[in-house]
């Protein structure tokens, strides 16, 4: 089974690393696959954790709370904003675009965190 | 009254940390506030000042019942709200109503109002709201107003008289900033002013909010950005008393008219400021929760100025 799951991500990756080129008009085979390496911003003691993250373009970043006390994930532009997050409850959202985008927690709005997207050349955007 | 010391050093030293500790030991179960000379006291025993004048106005406090809540800090949190309710039956002088100072539930959902509101409608007694960060959850806060918003403005803030006291219910919870702390914003604080103007300076008023109106620990959250213009309109009252929740524990501080008081939750007890890493629930030993939980008797005595106010554990 998981050599079969593996294949199906393997074309999809194909089939999306194709689409890309594609789209761009160039033949380049990227090397780090957009979105492949997901990440997660740990909730506990009122804190994010790391309170500052930097991802690669195409990232979905899984916010989880392990703190006793409910949370939520709020955009400060408004991008996104999470349900209440209880104990073990998550919350994710892909970063498509490079820049920097803060966040806060709506209910305890002390609890602020950043996360920056960086375009796959590595060169970092600032909104 | 000890308690009523430390208001005054307060007032007149700042809160340090030492004394906001000392203040932290004061044990009271309910607060029961009288009004006296401009500036509310609190008495020392609940059947003490309610003895002394039956022709008063009392009601009670009640707090932060997080109905829902089910951590280990208090599994069962509808229980304990239901044993606060229980003593406010059992109270020798019935009270005039209550104020609930938010956090009714702990995740805003639709069974958690129900549980809060089968529970306290045991008191038979009218309860004046004001909801805290837990019960506005869903966008736009819609459940707490379909339930307890009829006839206040915006988010829920509105004014009444009882016995010669104005009373004022504000919001301080909704539209938070990030960085931020507690929020009344430019539309409660205009309608305020107005509700404010042309009264007499020398009724006596009683506002209360969730989050504290006076800045008690930032760091924590624990304060309200744009709470300074509030004060500002109420300072030329010969009575302010100012009553919060959010922080879990008793807490009272005296800055000239203002008393500045916060109640007990029903719920669990939170850490004193800064004395531990984030001001989540506290894990108390079960024998001692209940020392922590409890409720606010507050009376006013016509003639007199000054609350007095009584915090009552629900075990002492």
């Amino acid at each position: 089974m998981n050599a079969m799951k593996a294949m199906m991500k393997c074309s999809l990756f194909v089939a999306a690393a194709l689409q890309v080129a594609v789209l761009a008009g160039v033949a380049v085979v990227p090397i780090t696959p957009a979105g492949a390496a997901d990440a997660t911003v740990k909730i506990d003691n009122f804190t994010f954790a790391p309170q500052q993250f930097t991802v690669k373009i195409g990232t979905t970043v899984t916010w989880d709370n392990e703190d006793d006390t409910p949370h939520t994930v709020a955009s400060s532009t408004k991008l996104f904003r999470s349900n209440a997050l209880d104990t073990g409850d998550r919350f994710s959202f892909t970063f498509t675009t490079p820049g920097v985008y803060r966040y806060f927690c709506s209910l305890h709005p002390h609890m602020i965190g950043t996360i920056v997207v960086e375009a796959t050349t590595g060169a970092k955007v600032v909104q | 009254m000890s308690d009523h010391d430390h208001g005054n050093e307060h007032a007149s030293r700042g809160v340090s940390r030492r004394k906001v500790l000392e203040c932290m030991t004061w044990a009271g179960t309910g607060v029961l506030w009288t009004i006296s000379a401009g500036v509310p006291r609190s008495l020392g025993i609940i059947d003490e000042a309610m003895a002394q004048d039956a022709g008063s106005l009392t009601f009670l406090q009640i707090s932060d019942s997080h109905v829902g809540f089910d951590k280990p800090a208090n599994p069962n949190a509808a229980g304990t709200y239901e044993e606060a309710i229980n003593r406010i039956k059992a109270l020798p002088i019935k009270p005039s109503f209550m104020i609930h100072t938010g956090d009714i539930t702990h995740l805003s959902k639709p069974s958690e109002f129900d549980d809060a509101d089968r529970i306290v409608s045991q008191a038979r007694l009218d309860v004046h709201y004001v909801p805290g960060e837990h019960d506005v959850i869903d966008q736009e806060a819609k459940l707490y107003r379909e339930r307890y918003g009829r006839g206040t403005k915006g988010a829920g803030w509105y004014s009444f008289d009882a016995n010669g006291v104005h009373f004022i219910g504000l919001v301080n919870v909704v539209d938070l900033k990030a960085g931020g702390l507690g929020n009344l914003g430019n539309e409660q604080l205009e309608w305020l002013e107005n509700d404010l103007k042309g009264r007499s300076a020398s009724s006596p008023v009683v506002v209360f909010a969730h989050i504290p109106l006076w800045t008690i620990y930032p760091e924590w959250g624990w304060g309200t950005d744009d709470s300074a213009r509030a004060l500002d309109y109420l300072k030329r009252f010969g009575s302010v008393t100012v009553l919060n929740g959010h922080i879990h524990q008793v807490m009272q501080k005296v800055e000239g008219n203002l008393t500045f008081h916060c109640a007990r939750s029903t719920a669990f007890p939170q850490p004193a400021p800064g004395a531990a890493p984030s001001p989540g629930p506290m894990k108390v030993d079960d024998g001692k929760l209940r020392n922590m939980l409890g409720i606010t008797n507050v009376t006013f005595r016509r003639g007199q100025q000054r609350l007095a106010i009584i915090d009552t554990p629900l075990q002492s």
